[in-house]
């Protein structure tokens, strides 16, 4: 299979920056995933590393041989469209040979990979059909199938579950998983949604205003979000992240009696980080909250969700901060009862105000 | 009938319409019109229709007032279009009734004969539908072709200037064809394009390119541009691409203004007569000047008429269900 390497790979419109200069090496047989906001530049990495787009400077080098300025076709790549793009005109069948046709395959190893690539995706009942008849789960496996049945160097893979009814969502994710297990391609995969991206990603690479904002595998992008942007990104709801006063070993949050005493181990960091006016931002996770009768922060119930197998408690602890606390669903909690809790100190994170990194847990550094 | 709103209609509703349409009130009035549509295209065709009977017709019942309906079907309008005839002389008279007593006359001669005329020859009109023929379709395939390129690359491409170029190409119909007609003929004296058919097929080209540019532009548009990529990924040439999926795709487009190029050739009138005297004369000038003898020969004009809507009427036919089937139904969900 194949890896494939971004060097200050960038792309301007006119004077704007839709890609600042970005680094990326993405092993052989990785599922890499670019996750961001819409218009963060995902896309136009993807369609950069596709050829469909050309870059605006640097080199984009697939199995070590510069391909930046190769034509897509020339690129071992395939790509799947978020709106599937199957050939209207042509049958099921037809729009999955069609790559193998334009390599002028003979006969019997084009029958011999459609058999194949069929029975892996179980689409062999929509042969004959016209895609325009076929649900949008079976349309995308019948895209899958068409980049599959190529064996190209690496995937390409633009919101491809995107279009499709959630119902269809959950599976087509557990196939494609599946898929790269089987295949062990590399795949490069391109999503907004921080849910799929930690599901299906080995790696996770965040996107926002043009550039990368932190490379990393699912685990570490959630529990160790290098700044605030994916710290707020990542979750659903985002990490809590609230604005402190840093002295002594103790965090003075809004509200009257929020002290919360920093774990030892984050002392010393935390007094080399917020010299000067000691401002810092703690961010924790609402998981990381555990509600008890003598916890030592402390708001005011200001609305709760019910997601099934918890409750959301939105925590009002002055007027402008609010909290996403996760709270037990056999507990009902009227707006207004007054709440305190802990944090599970190995899940709490720092973070600077000013240039909004966070600050690192790690002694020494 | 008042009390619809509230009882709803008698039986079930089966098939799916909007509430308001099953009652007998909107659907009496959908029948007044439909009805009426009805009318209207039967006033549209009284045209057609009085042209039909009057190729029929002998010359003492096309001229009759009030004109008749009932009448003695004749070919006289057809013998007159397709042949050149001279009056027989008092004293052959006699020798043509016997032959045609003999049966040596065929029918176009015994109908020639009946208004006391011999026919010398075929006429030009055949030479002058093919003319149209060739003139029109010529002109016809070679707009389509290049404005099928043109609007591709409009369509697709960045183009420097592309706005302005377009509207370059659509300000070629702001002005009435005919205000050209003397430069052009002048022009056309001068490289010697008169009374050719390459000068028509130029003309008719130059005319009917801008709006099948416009035109494609439109149905090209609309087809999404993620199919020509995956194609490009999937290995094919931007050409390949073009021909294997943005052809197939844009079928309707290209149906619907071979169509309007092919009318707008076909019937055009204005230049043909001026810039075309005998080689290259199309059918619509000829048909118009048809004289017969002492009179115009209206059932001759009426069945040249005829002959003269059975072309377009095949391609229009031929390609109907393009011009009908309108948006495919494609892979894409927008």
């Amino acid at each position: 299979m194949a890896t494939i390497e971004l060097q200050r790979v960038e792309k301007k419109f006119g004077e704007l920056h839709a890609v600042k200069p970005m680094d990326l090496t993405i092993e052989d047989g990785e599922f890499i995933v670019l996750l961001g906001p819409s218009g963060c530049g995902k896309t136009t990495t993807l369609r950069m590393i596709s050829g469909l787009e050309a870059v605006s400077g640097g080199t984009i080098l697939l199995n070590g041989r510069n391909v930046t300025w190769l034509h897509p076709s020339d690129r071992d790549i395939a790509f799947v469209f978020q709106f599937f793009a199957l050939y209207p005109h042509l049958s099921v069948r037809e729009n999955i040979v069609f790559p193998l046709k334009a390599q002028r395959e003979p006969n019997n190893v084009i029958e011999k990979r459609l058999k194949d690539v069929v029975t892996l995706l179980q689409i062999q009942h929509l042969l004959g059909m016209n895609p325009g008849k076929l649900s949008s789960g079976d349309q995308q496996r019948v895209a899958l199938a068409r980049a599959l049945v190529r064996r190209p160097a690496a995937f390409l893979m633009d919101e491809p579950l995107g279009a499709l009814d959630a119902e269809f969502r959950e599976n087509m994710r557990a196939e494609i998983k599946q898929l790269h297990i089987d295949q062990k391609a590399t795949t490069v995969y391109v999503t907004h949604d921080q849910i799929e991206a930690l599901a299906m990603g080995n790696r996770i690479v965040v996107m926002s205003d043009a550039e990368i904002k932190q490379v990393g595998t699912p685990a570490e992008v959630y529990n160790d979000p290098a700044n605030l942007f994916v710290a707020r990104f990542i979750g659903s709801p985002g990490m809590n992240l609230v604005k402190g006063r840093y002295s002594e070993g103790v965090v003075h949050l809004p509200g009257e009696r929020n002290r919360y005493q920093v774990p030892s181990f984050w002392r010393d960091n935390l007094d080399q980080a917020s010299d000067g006016d000691g401002e810092v931002i703690l961010g924790f996770r609402p998981e990381a909250a555990q509600i008890s009768e003598d916890g030592e922060l402390s708001g005011e119930v200001y609305a709760t969700d019910m997601h099934g197998a918890y409750t959301m408690l939105h925590l009002n602890i002055n007027k402008h901060d609010i909290l996403h606390l996760r709270g037990t669903r056999l507990v009902y909690y009227p707006i207004g009862t007054p709440v305190s809790f802990n944090l599970q100190p190995s899940m709490v994170r720092f973070f600077h105000p000013r240039d909004e990194q966070a600050i690192s847990k790690e002694m020494g550094k | 009938m008042a009390k619809f709103h509230e009882q709803g209609p008698r039986t079930p509703v089966s098939v799916s319409t909007r509430v308001d349409k099953v009652n007998p009130k909107y659907k009496s009035v959908n029948s007044v019109r439909a009805l009426l549509v009805f009318i209207m295209a039967m006033i549209g065709l009284i045209p057609v229709f009085v042209m039909g009977i009057t190729a029929f017709k002998a010359r003492a019942d096309v001229v009759s007032v009030p004109p008749k309906l009932i009448f003695e079907p004749t070919l006289e309008g057809f013998v007159f279009l397709f042949t050149n005839r001279a009056v027989v002389a008092q004293s052959r008279l006699v020798e043509f009734r016997e032959a045609a007593e003999a049966g040596e006359l065929n029918l176009f001669e015994q109908i020639a004969l009946n208004t006391g005329q011999e026919i010398t020859g075929p006429s030009d009109y055949v030479f002058r539908l093919r003319n149209s023929v060739i003139i029109a379709g010529l002109s016809t395939i070679i707009s389509v072709i290049l404005g099928l390129f043109a609007a591709y690359a409009f369509s697709r491409f960045e183009i420097p200037g592309k706005n302005d170029l377009l509207f370059f190409i659509l300000s070629t119909r702001m002005l009435p064809a005919v205000v050209v007609t003397i430069p052009l003929f002048l022009m056309f004296r001068q490289l010697s394009l008169h009374d050719t058919h390459l000068g028509m097929i130029l003309l008719y080209t130059v005319f009917n390119l801008s709006f099948a540019v416009w035109l494609l532009k439109g149905f090209l548009d609309e087809i999404p541009k993620e199919y020509e990529e995956a194609a490009l990924v999937d290995g094919y040439t931007r050409l390949q691409a073009f021909f294997k999926i943005v052809l197939p795709q844009a079928v309707t487009g290209i149906a619907a203004t071979t169509v309007f190029c092919l009318i707008f050739a076909w019937n055009e009138y204005a230049f043909a007569l001026m810039l075309t005297s005998e080689k290259a004369r199309t059918a619509p000038p000829s048909i118009a000047t048809m004289l017969g003898r002492g009179g115009i020969e209206w059932s001759a004009i009426a069945a040249g008429s005829l002959g003269f809507l059975i072309p377009v009427v095949i391609v229009t036919f031929v390609l109907r269900q393009y011009l009908l089937r309108g948006v495919t139904f494609g892979a894409i969900r927008q």
